[in-house]
């Protein structure tokens, strides 16, 4: 693919990226937000998954680029190119949902905070943390699904941390690619914090379940077929990492 | 009790002139409690009452009672109605609100059965006009750590108890909720019917409210139209809706949440905020009675709030065990 057409490409994965926030924003704008009968719940499962949906489409990159369709040899690879952008709004929505639960859900005083601000007590916004933070410490203490849920964001945290290609070429080739595999751990407790949060009984994550299974699986075909075309003496098809190109950050490739 | 209420009540809507629509229904009302109730005063009621979802009609003679929530501000009526927990219509809370106008809430009936000594089916109308319907202000508090302050109409459960004699061997009470496929979408994984109990001194407690209606209006279908329960002083989802059964037992009777996680609701499932859910906290709840982007996260009271009502009736059990 041209390198015109990938910045167009890219000019369009940041809009459709940043739709859902600047649906949110417009809610809130036009007032149908805090219309919601219960605005923070809502924010919450909004920011929560969206973070979702736009890590599998991340995973489902590496899939895709695989596939035998398009211009020549090399097919969809170019698809690779936008890897780390999507990877960075997951990271980017995951980054709202744990916000929402922090300033929102918890019973911080936000209110209180802000008009603190704006009164010149710089520190009020910290005095209304130390409140909360006994409730947020127990969570964190006791609730399996907020474990998990900080986990993948953390994780999250990391490679985002770690995308830069100087962070790259820093940890080196191998290290940073075995590192960034972590992004399916990441998908997997995310899946996890969505299942232990939701009631027995209730299966609305089973939609989400459904195609991190199925990207799963297409990543252990990939695997096991390396492996068996390695015995045969065979080349794997993409043996040259990703990172050679141009723009590009290895990842779960 | 009941009767300290009449004494404080008041008439509340008796100035207000009834709707064009209601004065068939108020005519019929009035001749029921002449008592030249028969089939055909029934029959006339029902042609009155409401039959399409989202017709909530207005309550004529309700009583006032001191049945408050002074410290804290009302729920708007379109949050109580947009926001609600009836999982036979799906599992999001906007589900009920979206989907529950298929339910058909006329003609309805509540049989009452098991150890009674005068077990009947009552219809809607015999139901509705078995005492004056009262107003009360309570506290309602969901087991997912939301709230609200809601406005409901309806007597005293115990009424219902003593109009068919319960048996010594009376124990406990089971409510059956409506389950049916043409009119619900009864999602899979739940055992249908909606099964709810309480024990038999919970049942009468003066506090325990059979439920018309809410802000002076018949249940909107979402909230379990037509006739509903509420205990004020547990978690939501022990007050049953849309009751098409009661059943008097010996024995506790199985409950649906309880029958799906034991571990998380159990049987008694009343508000404390020392016993927190398996999965969150219920030190606190978010209270949901304004419109705002920033509600109020206030600490949840025990027993809702109306434990000088009803701690008695726990004394000496261990409620960390029995929740």
């Amino acid at each position: 693919m041209k390198d015109r057409s990938i910045v167009i490409g890219k000019a369009v994965a940041h809009a459709l990226c940043l739709l859902p926030a600047l649906g949110l924003a417009r809610m809130y704008g036009n007032g149908s937000l805090v219309a919601q009968p219960d605005p923070v719940n809502y924010i919450t499962h909004f920011t929560g998954n969206w973070a979702l949906w736009i890590l599998l489409a991340d995973l489902a990159i590496t899939p895709l680029r695989r596939l035998p369709v398009g211009a020549g040899r090399q097919g969809l690879n170019f698809l690779v190119r936008f890897r780390r952008l999507v990877g960075l709004y997951a990271f980017f929505y995951a980054t709202l949902h744990l916000l929402t639960y922090v300033l929102l859900f918890s019973g911080y005083n936000l209110s209180a905070a802000i008009s603190g601000l704006e009164a010149g007590r710089v520190l009020e916004p910290w005095h209304q943390m130390q409140l909360i933070w006994p409730t947020i410490f127990d969570d964190l203490e006791k609730r399996k699904f907020i474990q998990v849920g900080i986990a993948a964001w953390v994780i999250l945290f990391l490679l985002a941390a770690t995308s830069p290609r100087r962070m790259l070429r820093a940890i080196g080739g191998k290290n940073w690619q075995r590192l960034h595999r972590m992004v399916y751990v990441a998908g997997v407790l995310a899946c996890v914090h969505y299942w232990w949060l939701v009631k027995a009984g209730v299966r609305t994550p089973w939609r989400v379940t459904a195609v991190l299974t199925i990207l799963l699986l297409i990543r252990v075909g990939f695997w096991m077929g390396k492996r068996g075309g390695a015995a045969r003496g065979l080349q794997p098809i993409h043996r040259e990492g990703p990172w050679r190109e141009q723009d590009s950050a290895p990842g779960a490739g | 009790m009941l009767l300290l209420n009449k004494q404080e009540s008041e008439i509340l809507s008796s100035e207000i002139t009834p709707k064009e629509t209601y004065r068939a229904f108020e005519l019929n009302r009035r001749q029921l409690m002449r008592g030249l109730g028969s089939a055909g005063v029934a029959a006339g009621l029902a042609a009155a009452l409401p039959r399409k979802a989202q017709a909530e009609v207005k309550i004529d003679n309700l009583v006032a009672t001191q049945y408050k929530v002074p410290d804290r501000a009302t729920t708007p009526e379109g949050i109580a109605k947009s926001y609600n927990n009836f999982y036979e219509f799906g599992e999001e809370k906007d589900d009920p609100a979206k989907n529950a106008h298929t339910l058909v809430t006329y003609p309805w009936s509540v049989t009452v059965e098991g150890l009674v000594a005068k077990p009947r089916t009552f219809q809607f109308g015999e139901l509705f006009h078995l005492q004056p319907m009262q107003q009360r202000v309570y506290r309602f508090r969901c087991v997912e750590a939301w709230s609200m302050v809601i406005p409901w109409d309806g007597f005293p459960f115990s009424e219902l108890i003593k109009a068919v004699e319960p048996l010594p061997d009376a124990k406990f009470v089971q409510f059956l909720s409506l389950a049916n496929q043409k009119e619900e979408i009864l999602p899979g994984g739940i055992h249908w019917p909606y099964s709810e109990g309480l024990r038999m001194d919970e049942a009468m407690h003066p506090l325990t409210l059979l439920t018309f209606g809410s802000y002076g209006e018949t249940l909107a279908n979402q909230q379990g139209a037509p006739v509903r329960v509420i205990v004020p002083w547990k978690y939501g989802f022990k007050s049953a809706k849309s009751i098409v059964k009661i059943r008097f037992v010996k024995h506790m009777p199985p409950t649906t949440w309880n029958e799906l996680a034991s571990n998380e609701y159990g049987f008694y499932a009343n508000v404390n905020p020392e016993v927190d859910h398996p999965r969150w906290s219920q030190a606190h709840e978010r209270l949901l009675n304004a419109y705002t982007i920033f509600p109020k996260v206030v600490p949840t009271l025990m027993f809702n709030g109306y434990g000088d009502q009803v701690a008695s009736m726990y004394a000496g059990m261990d409620l960390r065990k029995n929740y």
